[in-house]
C-alpha cells in the first residue's frame, strides 16, 4: 500500500517527519516498506507555453518552437515530439539543467536551428513508464493550466514522500488512506478526521424512473448506486493525477480518476457504467447461468460458471460484480450521463470467481480480502463530491441503495487482567480502554470487564485475544519487559536416538564424510537410472498433485538415486575424490484421493564415494567402524548378487543378528553409464537408519585390562583360491576356544609359490587367559585343532 | 707384580680414552678384560705367588679391575654419546614438506547451524520434537487457525499429495502433535524440513528448513517470549546484540511479532547485509492463539503459551555469507568442505 504523506495528512495531522512516522508506524503494526521520494531535480524547470510550432527547414521528423517562459525573449527549442499543439504550456528544461534522469540539457544546434532547451516528458522527469497517461505516454508532458514563467515545482504537487506499508492479510481496512490515518492517529495519539461530504446535486431526479434489485443477497450484501448526467469526459487536473501517480496508479480521465481515487482514499472499489447502455435503467445483480458468456472490458470473451455473481440490466450482463465491467458499458469519451456502482460483494464468491477465470484486479483483490458494507454509501458519495469539484458532470440527486441486512458493530467483553496476564503487563483497565478508543473501538469499563463494540471496518477482532494484540501493539511491544521463564524446571535435551543421531554424523565427520542435504521430492526416472528392479516396491510412490516438475514430481523411495547425483555432480565437476553421507526420509504407501493417511515415512542412511582409495573395502570398514562406535559388535556380511544397482560381484548385504542392516557395493557398471561417471566408480550404501538408530548403545562399560601376557602365533595355510575368508575366521573363532583372544588376518597371497587355484591366507591369533600365564604346551594343543578342523573342512595345508 | 698390575691399568684407562668408536672399544675390552686379556692373564698368574702375599695382591688386582671396568663404562657412555650426535647430524628432516592428510569430513552448514541453534535452546531446558515431512492439511493449517480461505493453503504456495495431504510448509504440525499428545507445561523446539512451491532461485528453494519453539505453562507472557529470545538472540549473535518485536500477524498467534536483531556484520550501524537498516529479520513469533490451543485438547483459560518460528537456511547463508540458497542443496564438495 502506497500512502503519499500530503493525502496521509488531510486526515490526520503528523507532526513528525517522514522517517520517523515510518519507524513508528512499523513498531505499532503496519510495517514500512519502503519511503520514496518524489520530485528531486525538478527545481530548476520553468513553465512555458507554446506560442508557434513551424516546420523545420531541414528536417522532416522536427519542428521548432517558440515558447513564452514569462519573459520579453521568445525561447527557440527544437523537438520531435507531436502531441504538441500551440498554446499548450509545458515544463521546460532551460540551458544548463539537469534532469532527474541524469541528462544535463545544452543549448545547441540542431540541424541548422537553435535549440535553447527542452520540454520535458513524464519519462525525463522521473515518472515510471507504466504510470504516464495514454495520451502523454510518447510525447511531451502538457499541462491544462500553467502560468509562462513560474517555476514548475510551484504549478504542481510533485514533491512528495510516499510510505509503502506492508499491510498484513487480516487488516484490509488498511489498504486505504483513511486507513491508515487512524493507524497513524493512534500511533502518533492524535485524531482523524474523516472527509466531509456535501453535495450540490445540480442533476435531475432520477430513483423514480430507475431500480436496483439483488437477486442473490449472499454474494451481494448491499448496492448502491447514484446518477451523475452532463458527464465531460476529460483529463482529471493535475493534483489529482499527480496523487494518483504517487500512489500507483495510472491517471485515465476524470471518471475512471474519481473511481480510482475513491478506493485507494477509503478502500471501497467503485464502477462507473455508461447509463446511455443500461436498459431501463435497471440493474439487476444475479448469479450467472452455467456456461453463459460476457466480454469484459479487457476485450476478453468469459464463460461463466453459476458461482458467479453477475451485474446485469433486463437484457444483458453489465459486468461481473466485483471483478471486472463489461466492455459493452464502458465509459468513453462520449459518455454524457453515468451510474456510479458502490457495492458490497462477498469475498469467498470473488475469490472463486477470480480464481476460476484466473483474473485478478484491484477490485477483486480488494474485496476478497473482506470490505465493510457500512462504507459504500459514504465512498458512492465522496465519488459524487470529487465529480462535482472537478466538474466533471451534475451529480443527480436521489440514492438507490439496496442493503437488506444491514450490519450493525458487534458487542464483545475483554477481562483486563488478561490482558497483563498474557503480556506480562501491568496496564490499568483506563489504560486499555483509551488505548482501544485510539483506534475507534467502542470500550467501556463496567463490572471488571471492558465492553467493547468492534467497528463494523475492524472485520478482524473476533475475540478477547484479539483485543489483547490492539492494546499490546499501540502500548508497544518494546515497552513490555523482557523476563525469564517461571513455572516448573524443565530438563530437556535430546532423545537417545537424538543423541545417537548426533554420534553417527561425529563417526562420520571423522571417516572423511561430508553430509550432503538433497531433496526429499525427486524424479521417478531415478529408480530407473539405478536400474532397481521392475518389481520393487520402491516404485511405488507417494505423488505430489502439483509438483514444480517431473524433477521434483515424487517422494522419494530410497535415496540411492540422490546420492549417485551428488556422486555424479561432483565427478562431473572434475573433483578427484569424494566421500559423502545423508541421513534422511523415505517415503511409503499409496494414497487415496481424498483420505488423510500419511505415508510411512522410513529413516535412511545413504553413503557413496569415488576415487582413488574409495573402495568397497573401504564402505565396508566404514560401516565396521560407524557400527562399533555405535555399540554394534557383531555384523555380518553376505555376499550379494541379485541388486540390480550393485555390481554382482562386489555388493554386500549386512546383517546385525537376523536383522538386515543395510546394503552396499560398487554400482552396476549400468548405473555408473546411467550417471556419466565416465571411468570413476562409485561405491554405495543404503542403511536403515531407524535400525541402525535403534540398535545402538554407546554407553561404555569399562572391562580390566588384561594383567597377563599373551601368547601370539601365526597361522598361514593355504586353500582354494575361492574360499572366502569368513570360512577359515569361522573356524579359527570355533576352534580357538575360550584361550583364544582375537584373530587378525594380515595376508593373503596368490601366486606361484601356492600353485594355480590356490591362496594362502595368513593371521595373527592371539591366546590369553584372564587370571594365568598360558603354558606354551595349552596354546600349542589349542592351534593344532584349528590347524586339524581347517585341513578337515577346508583341505587347508598349513604353509610353512 | 704390584708394578705391573698398576702399569696394566694405567695402560688400559688411557688406551680406553682414546678410544674412538665401539669396535675399538671391543678390541680394548677383549685385550684386557677377555678370557686371554692382559689382565685375566696377569691374575692367572697369581697362583704362583707366596700364600702371603696373595690377599694384599688380590685387593690390588680388583682395584685395578675396576678401574679399568669404570674406566669402559666411561668410554662406553662418551662413545655412545659421539654416535648418538653424528646421527642426529644425518637425520635433518624438510620441515616444509606437507603433514599428512587426515581427510575429516564435516557436517552440512544447515546441520551446522541448527545444531548451534538447538544447543542454545537446549540449555535452556527444551526437547527437541520431530514429525513427519507428509503431512495432513489439518494438522498443517486447519489446527493452527489458519483461515479457510488464507492464500498460503493454495496450490500455487502448497504442495499437495492430495486433497486432505500435503508437503509440510512449516513445522508447526509437530506443536500440534506434540500439544495433542503431552500435558503442559511443554518446552519443544522442533527441527524439519518444510516445502512451499517456490521455483529455486538465489533466495528461493521449494524445499527449506525451520526450527519452530513452542511453550505452554501457566502464566506464560510475552515478556517470558521477548526474554527467551533475547538469551537466544546474545548467544547466538554476541552479548551485545539487541532485539526488537514489530507486530505482525500469524494467523496460529495472537499477539503475533516479527523479531529483528541489530545486524551482526555491522553491530547496527548499517551496512549492505542489513540493507542500512541496522537490523535482521530473524524470526517470527506470538502468543498461541487460543483457539490453537482448544483445537489440540488445552484449555486457555487455565495455559497460555508461545511460539516462535525461523527459516535454518537464511540464518546459515547469513552466518557463512553464502549468497545463493541452491548452493546449499548442490552437494558441491568444494563447497561442503568449507565449513
Amino acid at each position: 500500500m502506497l500512502v503519499p504523506m500530503k493525502w496521509l495528512q488531510e486526515y490526520v495531522t503528523v507532526n513528525v517527519d517522514t522517517k520517523e512516522l515510518a519507524d513508528k508506524m512499523t513498531m505499532s503494526g503496519s510495517k514500512v516498506e519502503e519511503i520514496k521520494t518524489w520530485g528531486d531535480k525538478l527545481d530548476k524547470l520553468v513553465i512555458g507555453r507554446i506560442e508557434s510550432i513551424k516546420s523545420h527547414p531541414n528536417a522532416d521528423k522536427l519542428v521548432v518552437t517558440s515558447i513564452d517562459i514569462g519573459t520579453d525573449e521568445r525561447l527557440q527549442i527544437v523537438t520531435g515530439a507531436t502531441n504538441i499543439r500551440e498554446g499548450d504550456t509545458v515544463p521546460v528544461a532551460l540551458d544548463g539543467t539537469e534532469l532527474p534522469n541524469g541528462l544535463t540539457i545544452v543549448a545547441e544546434d540542431l540541424r541548422g536551428e537553435m535549440s535553447q532547451g527542452m520540454m520535458c516528458s513524464h519519462d525525463e522527469l522521473g515518472v515510471p513508464k507504466n504510470l504516464i497517461p495514454e495520451s502523454m505516454k510518447d510525447g511531451i508532458w502538457i499541462l491544462d493550466e500553467a502560468t509562462p514563467g513560474v517555476m514548475f515545482i510551484d504549478t504542481l504537487p510533485l514533491i512528495e514522500d510516499v510510505i509503502e506499508f506492508e499491510i498484513t492479510s487480516n487488516r484490509p481496512d488498511c489498504l486505504s488512506v483513511l486507513g491508515m490515518a487512524r493507524e497513524t492517529a493512534a500511533t502518533l495519539n492524535t485524531t482523524m478526521k474523516m472527509p466531509e461530504i456535501q453535495l450540490k446535486e445540480t442533476g435531475s431526479q432520477w430513483t423514480d424512473k430507475a431500480s436496483v434489485k439483488i437477486e442473490d443477497p449472499e454474494g451481494c450484501p448491499r448496492y448502491v448506486a447514484r446518477r451523475v448526467e452532463n458527464i465531460t469526459i476529460k483529463q482529471s487536473p493535475q493534483w489529482m493525477q499527480q496523487r494518483l501517480i504517487h500512489a500507483g496508479v495510472r491517471p485515465i480521465n476524470n471518471v475512471v480518476d474519481v473511481t480510482n481515487y475513491v478506493m485507494l482514499e477509503t478502500g471501497q472499489p467503485l464502477h462507473a457504467f455508461d447509463a446511455s447502455f443500461v436498459k431501463d435503467q435497471t440493474i439487476i445483480v444475479r448469479k450467472a447461468a452455467e456456461g453463459e458468456q460476457t466480454k469484459t472490458l479487457d476485450g476478453t470473451l468469459r464463460t461463466l460458471k453459476n458461482t458467479m455473481t453477475l451485474i446485469t440490466d433486463p437484457e444483458k450482463v453489465l459486468g461481473i460484480a466485483g471483478v471486472m465491467g463489461g466492455e459493452n458499458s464502458e465509459v468513453t469519451p462520449e459518455t454524457m450521463a453515468i451510474i456510479l456502482e458502490s457495492a458490497n460483494f462477498d469475498a469467498d464468491r470473488i475469490r472463486k470467481t477470480s480464481q476460476q477465470l484466473g483474473l485478478r484486479t484491484e477490485a477483486s483483490s480488494r474485496f476478497e480480502k473482506g470490505q465493510d458494507p457500512e462504507l459504500s454509501l459514504f465512498a458512492a458519495n465522496r465519488a459524487c463530491q470529487l465529480l462535482e469539484e472537478l466538474e466533471a458532470g451534475d451529480v443527480c440527486p436521489g440514492i438507490i441503495d439496496v442493503y437488506p441486512h444491514p450490519v450493525s458493530p458487534r458487542q464483545e467483553s475483554l477481562r483486563p487482567y488478561r490482558v497483563n496476564d498474557l503480556l506480562g503487563t501491568n496496564m490499568t483497565s483506563e489504560d486499555m480502554v483509551n488505548i482501544l478508543h485510539k483506534l475507534e473501538i467502542g470500550a467501556t469499563y463496567k463490572d471488571d470487564f471492558i465492553h467493547i463494540t468492534v467497528p463494523t471496518f475492524r472485520l478482524d477482532l473476533e475475540q478477547e485475544a484479539d483485543f489483547i494484540e490492539e492494546i499490546g501493539r499501540i502500548y508497544g511491544f518494546d515497552n513490555i519487559k523482557a523476563t525469564l521463564m517461571k513455572g516448573d524446571i524443565m530438563v530437556g535435551g535430546l532423545s537417545h536416538r537424538q543423541k545417537m543421531e548426533e554420534e553417527v554424523k561425529k563417526t562420520m565427520s571423522v571417516m572423511g564424510c561430508y553430509e550432503t542435504a538433497t531433496y526429499s521430492f525427486v524424479s521417478p526416472s531415478g529408480v530407473d537410472k539405478i536400474c532397481l528392479s521392475e518389481n520393487s516396491f520402491k516404485r511405488e510412490f507417494v505423488k505430489l498433485l502439483n509438483p514444480l516438475g517431473d524433477e521434483t514430481s515424487v517422494m522419494r523411495t530410497t535415496m540411492l538415486p540422490n546420492m549417485m547425483e551428488v556422486v555424479s555432480r561432483n565427478i562431473n565437476r572434475s573433483v578427484p575424490a569424494g566421500r559423502f553421507y545423508e541421513m534422511g526420509q523415505v517415503f511409503y504407501g499409496q494414497l487415496g484421493e481424498d483420505q488423510a493417511v500419511l505415508p510411512l515415512e522410513v529413516t535412511e542412511l545413504v553413503m557413496g564415494m569415488f576415487g582413488e582409495e574409495n573402495d568397497f573395502f573401504t564402505m565396508k570398514g566404514m560401516i565396521v567402524h560407524l557400527c562399533n562406535r555405535l555399540g554394534i559388535e557383531t555384523l555380518t556380511f553376505q555376499r550379494e548378487i541379485n541388486h540390480s544397482t550393485f555390481h554382482p560381484g562386489r555388493c554386500a548385504t549386512v546383517y546385525v543378528g537376523d536383522q538386515l542392516l543395510g546394503t552396499l557395493g560398487e554400482v552396476h557398471p549400468l548405473v555408473a553409464e546411467n550417471y556419466d561417471l565416465g571411468s570413476e566408480r562409485a561405491v554405495l550404501a543404503e542403511i536403515n537408519g531407524d535400525r541402525l538408530l535403534s540398535l545402538a548403545n554407546i554407553e561404555p562399560l569399562y572391562k580390566s585390562l588384561p594383567r597377563y601376557p599373551a601368547i601370539v602365533r601365526d597361522l598361514a595355510v593355504v586353500v582354494d583360491a575361492n574360499t572366502p575368508v569368513r570360512e577359515i575366521e569361522k573356524i579359527i573363532q570355533e576352534q580357538g576356544g575360550e584361550l583364544m583372544e582375537t584373530c587378525q588376518l594380515f595376508d593373503v597371497y596368490q601366486g606361484a609359490q601356492v600353485g594355480e587355484g590356490k591362496k594362502s591366507v595368513a593371521y595373527t591369533v592371539t591366546f590369553r587367559h584372564a587370571e594365568r600365564t598360558l603354558k606354551d604346551k595349552e596354546v600349542n594343543k589349542q592351534y593344532d585343532t584349528i590347524v586339524a578342523e581347517l585341513k578337515n573342512s577346508l583341505k587347508a595345508v598349513l604353509r610353512a | 707384580m704390584e708394578e705391573k698390575l698398576h702399569l696394566l691399568g694405567k695402560e688400559a684407562t688411557e688406551a680406553l680414552a682414546e678410544a674412538k668408536d665401539v669396535k675399538e672399544l671391543d678390541n680394548l675390552r677383549v685385550k684386557y678384560l677377555g678370557k686371554k686379556g692382559a689382565l685375566t692373564e696377569l691374575l692367572r698368574s697369581m697362583g704362583s705367588l707366596p700364600k702371603e702375599e696373595r690377599p694384599h695382591m688380590g685387593q690390588v688386582a680388583n682395584q685395578v679391575r675396576e678401574q679399568v671396568e669404570s674406566a669402559m663404562n666411561e668410554a662406553r657412555k662418551r662413545i655412545g654419546r659421539l654416535e648418538m650426535d653424528a646421527r642426529i647430524a644425518n637425520e635433518t628432516i624438510d620441515i616444509t614438506m606437507p603433514g599428512e592428510s587426515f581427510g575429516h569430513g564435516t557436517k552440512h552448514p544447515l546441520t551446522q547451524a541448527l545444531d548451534e541453534l538447538k544447543s542454545v535452546f537446549i540449555g535452556m531446558g527444551f526437547s527437541v520434537v520431530e514429525g513427519p515431512e507428509v503431512e495432513t492439511v489439518v494438522n498443517n493449517f486447519d489446527m493452527l487457525n489458519a483461515p479457510k480461505n488464507h492464500p498460503s493453503r493454495e496450490m500455487s504456495d502448497t504442495f499437495y499429495i492430495n486433497e486432505k495431504v500435503i508437503l509440510r510448509t512449516q513445522t508447526s504440525p509437530v506443536q500440534v502433535r506434540t500439544m495433542m499428545n503431552t500435558k503442559p507445561p511443554i518446552r519443544v523446539i522442533s527441527p524439519g524440513r518444510c516445502f512451499r512451491n517456490d521455483t529455486p532461485d538465489a533466495t528461493h528453494s521449494p524445499m527449506f528448513n525451520q526450527l519452530e519453539g513452542l511453550v505452554v505453562d501457566k502464566g506464560s507472557t510475552l515478556g517470558d517470549l521477548k526474554g527467551s529470545l533475547e538469551i537466544f538472540a546474545r548467544h547466538l549473535f554476541g552479548e551485545h546484540t539487541q532485539i526488537k518485536f514489530r507486530p505482525h500477524y500469524f494467523p496460529f498467534t495472537e499477539p503475533s511479532a516479527e523479531v529483528d536483531v541489530t545486524c551482526f556484520k555491522c553491530g547496527g550501524d548499517g551496512c549492505s547485509m542489513c540493507k542500512g537498516s541496522g537490523w535482521i529479520e530473524l524470526l517470527g513469533a506470538g502468543m498461541v492463539h487460543p483457539n490453537v490451543l482448544r483445537n489440540c485438547g488445552i484449555d486457555p483459560e487455565i495455559y497460555s503459551g508461545w511460539a516462535f518460528g525461523m527459516g535454518i537456511d537464511r540464518i546459515a547463508m547469513q552466518k557463512y555469507g553464502i549468497d545463493d540458497i541452491r548452493l546449499l542443496y548442490e552437494n558441491d564438495l568444494r563447497f561442503l568442505s568449507q565449513f
